[in-house]
C-alpha cells in the first residue's frame, strides 16, 4: 500500500462528528494521491463552505477555501491559469447544487480538467440538519417540520441530460471501489463529477450507513457508460442507487483548450510563466493611429 | 480657434455608429481634431438616439451642447434634441422627419433628398454613405481620404460594396458642396498635420489597453452596458495575446473565477456596472480576507435597479468605498480622459499585485462612449514585476510582517503549498477562532493602507494657484470642468481633480483646508465625494454642483453653474 504520510498535518483539529463519512472520504483522497504520486504541491483543491469543503484544511496540498457555492468558478480559473495542477473541486450537496447549482450547471457546458468531489450526505450539516438539494421528499428535518415538500436535486440526470464528459457516483464507506472511482475521475480529461454519497451521523437519520448498504449496488462490468440512454436510466433510479461510472463522453475538448492562452499560446505553459505579449499591445494601440 | 460641433439623430439600428466610425477617421486624417460621443437607448432597435461629432483647430475631448450642423434621420429627431437647437443651427434631412411646426421654429432648414439620392446609386442601404458624403461636401474634404476610409471599413464585404459605397459618398459629397456654396456655409477647419498620426480611441480602448500593458492575462465577465466593451476588446484580442478571456454564467461566477485566477498565478480583472458590482459583493470581501490581488473595472450607470443602463452617471463611488461585508482596505482610481484611463488601468495591476488588495477602476458610460485623437499613450515596454516568490517547504501565505504584505507564493511553483482561506486564518492560511490571532490578522490586513497611500496618485490642480473657492470633481468630468475654465475668469479660482479616491492622502486634507470655499462637481444627486471628503478631511464641503440625469455635464452648462455659484 501506498504511504500516505507526505499527505498528513499534525496539530490538526478536525471539525467532523464522530463517525462521519467524512472521514472515510478524507482517507480515500490521500490513498488517491499517494497511488497515483501526486505531490501536495502538485495539487490544487478549491472549495466552497460547509463541513466537507472543510477537508483542504486536514490534509497537506494547496488550496482555495473560497466562498459557499464558488468551488467550480475558482477551480476552473485554476486548471486554466496552470493547466499543469491536478485541480479539485470539493464541496457539499448544498454549496455544489444549491448555493453554486448555476455554476455546477455551466461547468458542465464549459468541461474544465478538474475533478469534482460532492460529498451528497441529502442533508445540511453544518447549520445543523436544514434539507438540501437531495434530502428526499417529506423527509422531517429540523427546519421542514411537516416533511421536505419537493422532490430532490438530481446531479447525475443533470450531468447526463447536460451530455457532461464523466458522470459518477460513489459511497464513502466502500473506500475500496471509491478509489478507484476517484482515479478515474482524475485521468478523464475534463470535467468529472463525483457525487459521493455518505451518511451524515447527526443529522439524517433515514440515509444511515445501513440504508446505504441496502440500497446501492455497483454496476457490472457490462454496463457501458458510454450509452447515454442507458446512463439516463440509471439516473432515474430511486429504490436501488448504481454506483460506478455511469456515463462518459469523450468528444469534449477540455476548457483549457478553447482558450487562446492555451490553443494559441504555448499549450499549458502557466500563466505565471510567460512574459506579457507587450508587442502586441504596442501594435494594437499603434494601429488606432489609423494610417 | 474654429469648431464645430455636428450632431447626428436617428434610431438604433440606422447605422449611425457606421457614419460616426467613417467621419471620425476622415476627420482625423484630414488633420483635423475631433471628438464623438453617442447617447442611446437600452435597445436594438428603434428610439431615438445621437451621436455627436465635435471638430476642431484645437484638441477636443469633451461634448458641448450647441449643435451647428444636425443631420436628421428620423422623425422626432428634433423634438429629441430641441434645447440644443439654436438660430444658428443648420438643420439637414428629409423633409418628411420633420413636422410643419417643427419646420416653422427652424431657421436654416435644407431638404436633401437622402433615400432618393441612395437609390439611384442603387439602394437604399446606402443612405449612410449619403450622409457621409454630404458633411464631407460641406467642409470640402479631400476625395482620396474619404475612399481610403470607406475601402478599409467594407474591404471584408467585396469590391461592388465598396465602389457603391465610395459612389454614394461622392453623390453626397456633390450634394454638400452645392449647398455650402448656395448658402456660403463656412466650414473650413484648417489643418494641423500632426493630427493625422494621432490615436484615435474611446474610453473603453484606453483602459483595456491600460490593463493589457499593466500585464492583464485573464478577463471574465458576466455583459453589462456600459462596461461589456472592455471584455470585448480583450476578446478581440485574445488570439495574439494569447490570454484567458470568459463569458461566465453570471457575476458572482466572473468574480470568483478572477480571484481564482490571481490565485493560480493569472493576473485577472472583471468589468461591470454598479448591478454587477452588487452581485460580486461577496467576492469583493473575499478578495479582502484572502488578500488577493484583484481589478474591478465599473463601468457606471445611473441606478437603483436597473436605472438608465446607457446613460451616464457616477453614483457608485460609495459603493465601490463601503461595498463588501466586513473591515479591509482598497484602492479606489478613476480616470478623467484618455491618458488616465490608460495609466491608471496600468497602473491597478501593480497596486492589486504589490499590495494584495482589490483595485477599483471607475469610470463611466460617457468615459467609455467618448472617443477623440491624442498623440501619445504612455506605453511601457517594462515586463511587469509580479511580486510572486516561490515558496519553499514551510511557506505560510499569511506570515506577519511588519508592513502587513506576506510574500505571496502561488501553488506549483516552488516546494511549499498555498493554503488560501475566506475563513479568518492563522498565518498558514488555516482556519482559526483565536481571538489574538483574530486581532493580528484585521490589523495586518489594515495597515497595507497606511502603506499604499505612501504612493499616492497624485491629484491635479488647475486655474489660479492662489485659490480661493476650489472645485473638486473626479473621473469623466475632468475635461468638461477645464473646457468651462478655459472661457471663464479663474482669478482666485482653482480645480483639483482626483485621480485616486481610495485611500486618501493628507495631501487632499491639506487642499481643502486651505481654500475658502470648496465645491464638488458629481453626476450624482447626493454628492458622493463630498460625502467621502468630509468624512476623511473633517472638513465640510461648501457647495456642490450636481446632475443625475442621465446624460453627462456639458461644457456651457458648466460655464453657467459654476458662474452662478461663484457669484454667491
Amino acid at each position: 500500500m501506498a504511504d500516505t504520510s507526505k499527505y498528513d498535518l499534525k496539530n490538526i483539529d478536525i471539525a467532523w462528528c464522530p463517525g462521519c463519512g467524512n472521514f472515510q472520504i478524507l482517507s480515500t483522497i490521500k490513498k488517491v494521491l499517494a497511488e497515483m504520486d501526486i505531490d501536495p504541491s502538485e495539487a490544487a483543491w478549491s472549495t466552497g463552505i460547509g463541513q466537507a469543503a472543510k477537508i483542504p484544511q486536514y490534509f497537506k496540498t494547496n488550496y482555495f477555501n473560497g466562498l459557499h457555492g464558488r468551488s467550480l468558478p475558482v477551480a476552473t480559473a485554476i486548471k486554466a491559469a496552470n493547466p499543469n495542477l491536478e485541480v479539485f473541486a470539493e464541496s457539499g450537496d448544498g454549496c455544489t447544487y444549491g448555493e453554486g447549482g448555476n455554476h455546477f450547471i455551466h461547468t458542465i457546458r464549459r468541461n474544465p480538467d478538474i475533478t469534482n468531489l460532492v460529498h451528497d450526505n441529502r442533508i445540511y450539516g453544518l447549520t445543523k440538519g436544514q434539507a438540501s438539494p437531495t434530502t428526499d421528499k417529506g423527509m422531517i428535518t429540523t427546519m421542514q417540520f411537516n416533511g421536505v415538500s419537493f422532490e430532490p436535486f438530481n446531479p447525475i440526470g443533470i450531468g447526463v441530460a447536460s451530455n457532461a464528459s464523466f458522470v459518477a457516483r460513489a459511497y464513502s464507506a466502500d473506500q475500496k471501489e471509491t478509489k478507484e472511482i476517484i482515479k478515474a475521475g482524475i485521468e478523464h480529461d475534463g470535467y468529472a463529477l463525483i457525487d459521493l454519497l455518505h451518511p451524515c451521523v447527526s443529522f439524517n437519520k433515514k440515509n444511515t450507513y445501513k440504508w446505504y448498504k441496502e440500497h446501492t449496488y455497483y454496476l457490472d462490468e457490462e454496463y457501458d457508460p458510454y450509452d447515454q440512454e442507458a446512463a439516463f436510466q440509471k439516473s432515474q433510479e430511486r429504490e436501488q442507487i448504481s454506483l460506478g461510472i455511469i456515463f462518459k463522453n469523450d468528444d469534449k475538448a477540455p476548457f483549457e483548450d478553447t482558450l487562446s492562452a492555451h490553443n494559441k499560446g504555448e499549450k499549458y505553459t502557466p500563466l505565471y510563466e510567460r512574459d506579457q505579449k507587450f508587442d502586441v499591445v504596442k501594435d494594437i494601440i499603434e494601429q488606432k493611429r489609423v494610417k | 480657434m474654429s469648431e464645430i460641433s455636428i450632431v447626428i439623430g436617428g434610431s438604433a439600428g440606422q447605422g449611425i455608429k457606421t457614419i460616426k466610425y467613417i467621419l471620425t477617421r476622415v476627420f482625423k486624417f484630414s488633420g483635423i481634431n475631433v471628438f464623438s460621443t453617442k447617447e442611446y437607448e437600452s435597445r436594438v432597435r428603434g428610439g431615438i438616439n445621437s451621436t455627436e461629432i465635435l471638430v476642431s483647430s484645437n484638441t477636443v475631448n469633451t461634448h458641448v451642447d450647441k449643435i451647428d450642423l444636425l443631420l436628421v434621420l428620423k422623425e422626432g429627431v428634433i423634438d429629441h434634441l430641441k434645447n440644443r437647437i439654436g438660430d444658428n443651427t443648420l438643420v439637414l434631412g428629409e423633409k418628411k422627419n420633420i413636422s410643419d411646426s417643427e419646420k416653422s421654429q427652424l431657421n436654416n432648414f435644407y431638404n436633401i433628398p437622402i433615400k432618393k439620392l441612395a437609390q439611384d446609386v442603387g439602394k437604399k442601404i446606402y443612405s449612410n454613405s449619403i450622409v457621409v458624403g454630404v458633411i464631407c461636401g460641406l467642409f470640402n474634404l479631400d476625395d482620396e481620404i474619404v475612399k481610403n476610409i470607406i475601402q478599409k471599413k467594407f474591404s471584408s464585404k467585396g469590391e461592388q460594396v465598396i465602389n457603391k459605397n465610395i459612389e454614394a459618398t461622392q453623390a453626397g459629397q456633390e450634394e454638400g458642396l452645392k449647398l455650402k456654396n448656395k448658402n456660403k456655409i463656412e466650414y473650413e477647419i484648417p489643418p494641423d498635420e500632426s493630427v493625422t498620426n494621432d490615436i484615435l480611441l474611446n474610453g473603453t480602448e484606453a483602459v483595456a489597453l491600460g490593463a493589457m500593458n499593466g500585464g492583464c492575462n485573464f478577463v471574465s465577465f458576466y455583459p453589462m452596458s456600459p462596461a461589456t466593451g472592455v471584455a470585448t476588446f480583450f476578446s478581440k484580442n485574445s488570439d495574439e495575446l494569447e490570454i484567458v478571456v470568459e463569458q461566465m454564467e453570471d457575476e458572482i461566477g466572473a468574480v470568483n473565477m478572477a480571484i481564482g485566477g490571481w490565485y493560480a498565478g493569472a493576473r485577472a480583472m472583471v468589468t461591470t456596472s454598479g448591478g454587477g458590482l452588487a452581485l460580486m459583493n461577496e467576492g469583493l470581501s473575499l478578495a479582502g480576507v484572502t488578500e488577493s490581488p484583484m481589478v474591478f473595472h465599473i463601468g457606471q450607470r445611473p441606478g437603483p435597479g436597473t436605472g438608465l443602463p446607457t446613460r451616464m452617471g457616477q453614483e457608485d463611488l460609495l459603493f465601490s468605498l463601503f461595498g463588501g461585508h466586513g473591515e479591509f482596505p482598497r484602492i479606489i482610481l478613476a480616470p478623467g480622459d484618455l491618458k488616465e484611463g490608460y495609466e491608471l488601468g496600468r497602473k491597478a495591476f501593480e497596486l492589486a499585485d504589490k499590495y494584495q488588495v482589490p483595485v477599483f477602476i471607475l469610470t463611466d458610460q460617457y468615459y467609455l462612449d467618448s472617443d477623440y485623437n491624442i498623440s501619445e499613450l504612455p506605453f511601457s515596454d517594462k515586463q511587469p514585476n509580479d511580486h510572486i516568490v516561490k515558496s519553499e517547504k514551510d511557506y505560510q501565505r499569511y506570515k506577519l510582517t511588519e508592513d502587513g504584505i506576506s510574500p505571496r507564493a502561488i501553488p506549483g511553483n516552488g516546494e511549499g503549498t498555498v493554503e488560501v482561506d475566506s475563513d479568518e486564518h492563522g498565518q498558514n492560511g488555516h482556519v482559526t477562532e483565536n481571538f489574538d490571532t483574530r486581532t493580528k490578522m484585521v490589523d495586518k490586513r489594515l495597515k497595507k493602507a497606511e502603506k499604499i497611500k505612501e504612493e499616492y496618485i497624485q491629484p491635479e490642480i488647475y486655474g489660479d494657484d492662489n485659490y480661493k473657492t476650489l472645485l473638486i470633481g473626479w473621473g469623466s468630468t475632468k475635461n468638461a470642468i477645464l473646457a468651462a475654465l478655459s472661457e471663464l475668469d479663474t482669478n482666485k479660482l482653482g480645480y483639483l481633480h482626483l485621480k485616486q479616491l481610495a485611500p486618501l492622502d493628507e495631501y487632499i486634507t491639506d487642499r481643502i483646508t486651505e481654500a475658502q470655499r470648496t465645491i464638488t462637481i458629481e453626476n450624482n444627486a447626493t454628492a458622493q465625494l463630498a460625502k467621502i471628503l468630509a468624512m476623511e478631511t473633517e472638513k465640510n464641503i461648501d457647495d456642490n454642483i450636481l446632475k443625475y440625469n442621465g446624460l453627462p455635464f456639458s461644457k456651457e452648462e458648466l460655464i453657467e453653474e459654476i458662474t452662478k455659484i461663484k457669484e454667491v
